[in-house]
C-alpha cells in the first residue's frame, strides 16, 4: 500500500520518528547538566552536598537567601536574646545558626552585566549594521582586503590581547568601567557583526533603497525606514550571537573589572568562598544568570522565523 | 509643465560605455518609449534621468534647470521600478501614505491623496493588505499608486508590465494608456517589447548597444527605420532582408536580384558597399506567377482574416503577410515579390538607410 496522503517528497513517517527521537535523546542529554544546577539552586545547603546526590529532595530557598544577602554566625544564646523574626528568610537564616549581615553583592554585579550585555550587543549591532551597509552598497577601494582585515581581529584568542588591553585600560582610566567593557566587548563582537550583517543587506534589493530615495527620502532615512526593517533577520541573529559572547565573557572580566564594573560571570565562583562550599547559592545564581540571555533569544527566535518566511515569499 | 532633456550625455562604468553619447528632449504631457534589446542602456539611461546613477559626462535639464548632480530625492520624479519594490514591511495604505510623510503633509491631507489615488486606480479594497498578498496586477496598481500620490513633475518606469503574463499585460497597456491621458504627466517608458511601445507610445526612441538610434512617432519608426537593426527590432513579424550584390547610386531606382531588374524608390543618396540590403515589410510581399524570387512554403500562422507565410528560399526565410484566401500549400514552389515604394536599401557596411524618394530621415 502507498501512502498517498503525503506528498513523495516528504520524509516517511518512520525517519520522522526516528529524527524526533534522536533529537529528544540529544535535548536530554544536554539538558541534564543544566537541569540539575537549577535543581541545585532549590536544595537546602546541606542537601546539595549529600553523597549520594539526593533527585528528590524537601526544595528550600535557602541558596537564593544565601545569593543576595550576606551572613554571620552567631552563638545559640545571642540568637534567642533577638526579637523574633520578621521575614520568611530571616527566620530562615536563623535556623541556621546565622543572622543577616546585610545584601550581598550579586544585585549589583548581575545589573552590570545587564548594562554590559545589552549595552555591548546595542553597540555592536548599530555599528555593524551601519558597515555592512557601506560595505554591502558603496564602491569602497580594497574591500575585499578591508573585509578580511576586519575577520583577522577574530583570528586569535582575544585573550591574546589582554595584557596591552590591560595597560592601555588602566592607562586611559577605562579600567573597571561599563563603558570600557562595552567598547571592549563591540570591538571582540564588531567582526562577526560586520560579516553577518554584511550576507544579509547584500540578500536585500537595492531597488528598496532607491524608491525611497526617490520617495524624497536621504540615504540616512532610506537605511533606517527601509533596509534595517528589512535586515530584521540578520539584525535578531547577529544580536544573539553578540548578547550570548558579551553576557557570557568571563576572562577580561576577571581581568579588567573588580568593584565597580565588575560582571556576573567572575562574581559567581566567588561565592563559593565565602562561608563553605555554598552549592546552592551557585545553582541559584547559575539559575538567574541564565535567564536574561534564554528571554532574549526565545523574543527573537519569532523574529529569526519571520524573517525567513519574508524572504521567501518574492523579492 | 515639465519637459525632460539629456545633452550629450554618457555613462561608462570602468571601461564599459553603457549610454554613449545621447541627446535627447522629452516633451511636457509625452507618453514617451524608450525601446531597445536588452542590455541596451535603457535601465541606466532612466537612472540617471531618475538621479540613481550619475553620468559620466552631459547634462540632463529638467525644465530647462540643470539637475545633472542633483539627488534623487530632490528631483521630484517619480519611478516605477521592474520589480515595483513596494515595502515589503508595509502595508499598501502606509506603502501609498510614505512618500507624502517625508513631505509632510498633514495626516488628513494624506488620507484625502491616499482615497484619491485608490479610487482612481481602483485598488480601495487592498488598502489594509499586505503587500506580499497582492497578486502582480495589484503590485502594479500599488507601485504606480505610489508613484502618483506625489503629483511629481514626470513618471519614469522601467518595464513595469515585464512580469506579468501576456493577456493581462494587454490590459494594463490601456490602462496605462488611459491613465495617462487622465493625469497627462510627462513620462518616460522603458521597454525590451516592440509592441507595447508601439501601442502605447506618443513618441519612441530606439536604442541598441547604448546608442539612441532613431526617435519619432511609431509610425515614422516603422515606415522610416533609420538603420537595419531598427527595421529588423520593430514590427511583427520583423522586417524581411534581401541582399543585393552590388553598389547602390545616387539617382538609382533599379536593382538586381538574382539577374532580374527589379523597381526600388528612386535614391537620393548611394553606397559604394558591394553588398548592401533590400528591406521590405511582410505586408508589402506577395505571392506572384511572374517574375519574383523563388521559395518553398515553409509554415502557414493562421490569423483570421489574414495569415503569415513562412517562405524559405536561397537568402533565408522570409515572412509574407497575406489575405487568407491566399492558396499556399506547405511544401508548394511559390515565388514572391515585393511593391517597390515601401522598399529600402540599407548600406551594408554602416546599416544606415539610404534616402530615397519615399524614405525621406528627419
Ligand atoms: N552598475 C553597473 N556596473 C557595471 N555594468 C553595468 C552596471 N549597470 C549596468 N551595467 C551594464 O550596462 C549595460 C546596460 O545595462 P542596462 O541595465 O541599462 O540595460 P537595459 O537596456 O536596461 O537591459 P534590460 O532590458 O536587460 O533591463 C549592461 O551591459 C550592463 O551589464
Ligand atoms: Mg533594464
Amino acid at each position: 500500500m502507498v501512502d498517498t496522503s503525503r506528498s513523495p517528497t516528504e520524509s516517511s513517517g518512520f525517519s520522522r520518528k526516528l529524527a524526533a527521537l534522536i533529537i529528544i535523546i540529544y535535548a536530554v542529554v544536554t539538558l541534564i547538566p543544566i537541569t540539575w544546577i537549577i535543581l541545585t539552586g532549590f536544595k537546602s545547603v546541606t542537601s546539595s552536598i549529600t553523597y549520594p546526590p539526593e533527585v528528590f529532595f524537601e526544595p528550600s530557598l535557602e541558596g537564593y537567601v544565601n545569593l543576595f544577602t550576606t551572613r554571620t554566625r552567631q552563638s545559640q544564646e545571642y540568637l534567642e536574646a533577638l526579637p523574633p523574626p520578621e521575614t520568611w528568610y530571616e527566620e530562615l537564616v536563623r535556623s541556621r545558626e546565622m543572622v543577616i549581615a546585610g545584601p550581598s553583592k550579586f544585585f549589583g554585579r548581575y545589573a552590570n552585566s545587564l548594562i554590559i550585555g545589552f549595552g555591548a550587543t546595542f553597540l555592536s549591532v548599530f555599528l555593524g549594521a551601519l558597515a555592512a551597509y557601506a560595505f554591502s552598497r558603496f564602491k569602497i577601494p580594497l574591500k575585499d582586503d578591508l573585509m578580511f582585515f576586519i575577520l583577522s581581529t577574530r583570528m586569535f584568542p582575544p585573550i591574546a590581547v589582554a595584557v596591552p588591553i590591560f595597560i592601555m585600560y588602566r592607562k586611559i582610566g577605562l579600567g573597571d568601567t561599563h563603558l570600557g567593557m562595552i567598547i571592549l566587548y563591540t570591538v571582540v563582537n564588531l567582526s562577526l557583526a560586520v560579516w553577518l550583517l554584511k550576507g544579509f543587506m547584500d540578500e536585500i534589493p537595492r531597488e528598496y533603497e532607491e524608491a525611497a530615495m526617490i520617495d524624497g527620502y536621504t540615504r540616512m532615512g532610506a537605511f533606517f525606514k527601509i533596509v534595517l526593517p528589512q535586515a530584521t533577520t540578520g539584525i535578531a541573529a547577529t544580536a544573539i550571537f553578540c548578547m550570548i559572547f558579551s553576557w557570557n565573557e568571563y576572562a577580561f572580566a576577571v581581568l579588567l573589572t573588580q568593584f565597580n564594573a565588575q560582571t556576573a560571570p567572575p562574581f559567581i565562583p566567588t561565592i563559593i568562598g565565602e562561608g563553605g562550599q555554598d552549592w546552592s547559592a551557585i545553582g541559584a545564581g547559575t539559575t538567574l544568570f541564565l535567564i536574561p540571555v534564554m528571554i532574549f533569544t526565545v523574543v527573537l527566535r519569532k523574529h529569526l522565523l519571520r524573517g525567513i518566511t519574508f524572504g521567501a515569499v518574492r523579492k | 509643465m515639465s519637459e525632460i532633456k539629456l545633452e550629450n550625455l554618457e555613462k561608462s562604468f570602468d571601461d564599459f560605455v553603457a549610454v554613449e553619447k545621447s541627446d535627447l528632449t522629452i516633451q511636457d504631457n509625452e507618453f514617451f518609449v524608450l525601446l531597445g534589446p536588452s542590455g541596451c542602456g535603457k535601465t541606466t539611461t532612466l537612472r540617471m534621468i531618475a538621479g540613481l546613477e550619475l553620468p559620466t559626462s552631459g547634462k540632463i535639464l529638467l525644465d530647462n534647470e540643470d539637475v545633472t548632480f542633483l539627488r534623487a530625492s530632490q528631483r521630484d520624479i517619480a519611478f516605477v521600478f521592474q520589480l515595483f519594490a513596494l515595502y515589503p514591511h508595509m502595508n499598501v495604505k502606509k506603502n501609498l501614505a510614505f512618500p507624502l510623510k517625508m513631505q509632510g503633509f498633514k495626516k488628513s491631507e494624506i488620507n484625502k491623496r491616499i482615497e484619491e489615488v485608490s479610487e482612481l486606480l481602483r485598488i480601495q479594497h487592498l488598502l489594509n493588505s499586505k503587500v506580499s498578498s497582492l497578486s502582480g496586477g495589484d503590485r502594479q496598481r500599488v507601485a504606480l499608486g505610489r508613484a502618483i500620490v506625489r503629483r511629481p513633475k514626470a513618471f519614469l518606469m522601467d518595464e513595469p508590465l515585464g512580469t506579468l503574463d501576456a493577456e493581462f499585460r494587454e490590459l494594463m497597456c490601456l490602462e496605462l494608456r488611459k491613465l495617462h491621458n487622465d493625469i497627462k504627466a510627462t513620462t518616460v517608458y522603458v521597454t525590451h517589447d516592440q509592441l507595447e511601445a508601439m501601442s502605447m507610445g506618443d513618441r519612441i526612441a530606439v536604442m541598441n548597444k547604448g546608442k539612441i538610434i532613431q526617435f519619432g512617432t511609431p509610425k515614422d519608426i516603422y515606415l522610416k527605420p533609420k538603420t537595419k537593426f531598427v527595421g529588423s527590432f520593430i514590427g511583427s513579424p520583423a522586417m524581411n532582408f534581401i541582399p543585393i550584390h552590388h553598389p547602390v547610386e545616387k539617382n538609382q531606382n533599379k536593382i538586381v536580384i538574382n539577374g532580374e531588374n527589379y523597381d526600388i524608390p528612386q535614391s537620393f543618396g548611394g553606397t559604394n558597399s558591394p553588398t548592401n540590403y533590400l528591406g521590405i515589410r511582410p505586408e508589402k510581399m506577395f505571392l506572384t506567377d511572374k517574375k519574383g524570387i523563388p521559395g518553398i512554403v515553409f509554415g502557414s500562422e493562421y490569423l483570421g482574416a489574414r495569415k503569415i507565410l513562412t517562405i524559405k528560399s536561397e537568402f533565408g526565410n522570409f515572412k509574407v503577410r497575406v489575405s487568407n484566401q491566399v492558396n499556399a500549400r506547405i511544401g508548394s514552389n511559390v515565388k514572391i515579390n515585393f511593391e517597390p515604394k515601401s522598399a529600402i536599401v540599407f548600406d551594408g557596411t554602416t546599416d544606415k538607410a539610404i534616402e530615397s524618394r519615399y524614405i525621406k530621415l528627419n
